[in-house]
């Protein structure tokens, strides 16, 4: 828990981190029982567990700021402000869809409140969160880019060179890695060199922190003085979120078989949302209006997506070129 | 070139792609360029050391002192991040021109111009724009005195192929000064992903008439270069230059080839080729790629499908071997299809 958090947030800021926890809770959860009930919503990476990273640093944008994410990407959507309606009408893939039933989870995106995209080859989108620094220093534009990605897409050269481009450049980029402790079924010991991926900032001379990313308040403290810092100028942070996934890498993946009872039932007791809870910021029954609206949306959320119609088969041949 | 007649100015195909970007630079603050010592010297400027190299071409050269650093960008080593950084960017409100040294190197961020680049308008519903160019210079020596002879399997390759593969990405190979510039000013204005390939050796030896004033030429428009009766010649970019060598040698013959530049490559401008083929009744294609999964071929079997009550003779491809480009120069002139192995392939069908 994090020790400087004797509050003095705003309570509208405490309510913000707090309803963003809870629609990607909601709305992850409803996912994952509409899968198990046979629902084909495609291939989908949960994001349960996660919530403090997404709504920590996203409640430190602003809409005109932009996010590349990574392929359990549903958390960052839904905190940078995707309408959780036609994000459900995608996963469902289903014409009135974010991306008109053409991406699916792997590829929901809203340009118009900044998120560059979903994108499951790992690493990749991290370059187009430097891209978007990059377009913000040019244009003269006051816009900060953040780029979510695992800790094992910090394995990948392309994490690499757009660390050392954003730094070079000095561009306004925060590098936000969610450690989650597994690429898949390989453990971040086994993989990673260093402890801390934040370690590697020394590398880029751009300051490295690590936060606890259970706790929402530590995340959004640490990605506010981060986003600042680039705001202001002063160029990139990365910014290591510790965290630990509930589920498996995607729906039906086992993480028995790579990790313990007793790891997963830590995790547990680590849960972001109940964290938040016992720390006393907002009260109970705050807390609960919260959820219960949370619950609202998502059956408006599934309904409109049940209802929505089909892609036109004419569709397929559309969006190949752009205009 | 202010004192040469408009009618009679000619440029080198690299100068007409300076003209172009600058151009363009000019006209739309938005535009900027991303690349390896696409100025050079980079940072250096305080020494009075500025624009040291300009691209392979040369065709970035002197950009730098217009434009600034702010909008001339030089990168290090990292083909996967600066292209990848230019696809953010073009989602995000610039017109980037990234440079690709050359077309060997798309191995290193294949990912970004395939997965990302070529599908983002598909995969997100057409909800987003990407205003992207990509160039690189490609192919093997022409002949012994210019640029990009000897430089072997790793840097003489031709390639497209496996960009016009994919879906989405619009790939435009120009043949001369002239459609060099019209191409890229077309390119830079599009609102998707284009990859423009620069032949090495047209580079620094095509000259040709280049009007000063901007120009477009249409994207996905073949163009009949010579009119003919007998056969038709289907050239890519320097290939077209070795067609209309080989139509001059028919020509002696008493043959008479059509010469049909393709110019862009994805999306193929079947029509034009077809209906030559309609014409002529035959159909040889050059390509200076590796012949599996080749643009020849994709060429002769649309024709095949299309055309073929109107073909008199199999179609007949004359490319590269399916080899790796050789470093001898003995080996590397056998290589790349010449207007002698053209003639043969036409007399071979005529008889």
């Amino acid at each position: 828990m994090s020790e400087d958090n004797d509050i003095d947030l705003p309570h509208e800021t405490l309510v913000e981190l707090y309803e963003r926890m809870s629609l990607i809770r909601e709305f992850e959860e409803r996912l994952k029982w509409l899968v198990e009930t046979g629902v084909p919503v495609g291939a989908v990476h949960f994001y349960v567990g996660q919530e403090a990273v997404a709504s920590g640093v996203c409640t430190a944008l602003r809409t005109s700021d932009w996010i590349a994410s990574t392929h359990r990407g549903h958390g960052h959507c839904i905190a940078k402000g995707v309408d959780v309606r036609p994000m459900m009408a995608e996963l469902y893939g289903k014409a009135t869809g974010t991306n008109r039933g053409k991406g699916g989870s792997m590829h929901i995106t809203d340009i118009r409140v900044g998120v560059l995209g979903v994108n499951p080859i790992v690493g990749m989108g991290v370059t187009h969160a430097v891209g978007a620094g990059l377009s913000a220093k040019v244009r003269g534009a006051d816009e900060v880019a953040v780029a979510f990605f695992g800790e094992g897409a910090a394995s990948i050269g392309a994490v690499h060179e757009a660390l050392n481009l954003a730094a070079i450049w000095k561009l306004p980029v925060v590098f936000v890695c969610e450690n989650n402790g597994y690429a898949q079924a390989t453990p971040a010991e086994y993989a990673i060199a260093v402890e801390n991926i934040a370690d590697r900032a020394a590398g880029y001379t751009m300051p490295g922190v690590v936060v606890d990313g259970q706790d929402v308040v530590a995340v959004y403290r640490a990605a506010l003085a981060a986003v600042e810092h680039a705001r202001g100028g002063e160029g990139p942070t990365l910014l290591e979120c510790k965290t630990h996934r509930y589920y498996g890498h995607h729906q039906g993946d086992d993480p028995l078989r790579y990790r313990t009872a007793d790891e997963e039932q830590y995790a547990r007791e680590r849960d972001p949302l109940l964290i938040f809870r016992e720390c006393g910021f907002l009260t109970a029954s705050e807390l609960d209006e919260i959820d219960a609206r949370s619950r609202t949306v998502l059956d408006d959320a599934v309904g409109f997506a049940e209802s929505s119609p089909l892609p036109e088969l004419g569709d397929l041949y559309t969006h190949v070129y752009v205009g | 070139m202010a004192t040469v007649p408009a009618a009679v100015r000619e440029l080198t195909f690299s100068q007409a792609l300076n003209e172009a970007i600058r151009a363009e630079m000019q006209r739309d603050e938005s535009v900027v360029v991303i690349g390896e010592d696409i100025a050079g010297a980079a940072g250096r400027a305080h020494l009075g050391l500025v624009d040291a190299w300009g691209g392979p071409l040369r065709a970035t050269r002197g950009l730098i002192t217009e434009f600034g650093e702010r909008r001339v960008i030089d990168t290090p080593i990292a083909e996967m991040g600066f292209v990848g950084a230019a696809v953010g960017a073009a989602m995000t409100g610039l017109r980037p021109i990234v440079e690709i040294m050359f077309v060997d190197l798309i191995g290193v961020c294949y990912d970004q111009i395939v997965n990302q680049a070529a599908k983002m308008h598909y995969m997100m519903g057409g909800n987003i724009r990407l205003p992207l160019v990509i160039r690189t210079a490609f192919g093997s020596r022409g002949d012994k005195r210019s640029y990009g002879g000897g430089a072997a399997a790793q840097h003489s390759q031709t390639l497209y192929a496996v960009l016009a593969h994919v879906p989405g990405l619009k790939v435009v190979v120009p043949s001369t000064a002239y459609n060099a510039k019209g191409l890229l000013v077309s390119a830079i204005r599009d609102d998707g992903p284009i990859v423009v390939m620069e032949h090495k050796f047209l580079g620094f030896a095509a000259k040709g008439h280049v009007p000063e004033e901007s120009y477009t030429l249409p994207i996905g428009k073949a163009e009949i270069v010579r009119e003919g009766t007998h056969v038709t010649l289907c050239g890519i970019g320097r290939m077209t230059h070795i067609c209309l060598e080989a139509a001059d040698k028919l020509a002696e013959q008493g043959i008479q080839a059509e010469v049909v530049d393709v110019l862009t490559i994805a999306p193929l401008d079947e029509e034009t080729i077809c209906d030559s083929v309609r014409r002529t009744h035959r159909l040889v294609v050059v390509d200076e790629d590796t012949p599996v999964a080749s643009m020849a071929r994709d060429v002769a079997a649309r024709v095949g499908e299309q055309a073929f009550d109107w073909l008199e003779a199999p179609v007949k491809t004359v490319t590269a071997p399916d080899t790796p480009v050789p470093f001898a120069a003995v080996l590397e002139a056998e290589y790349i299809p010449t207007a002698d192995k053209v003639v043969a392939a036409v007399r071979n069908q005529i008889g």
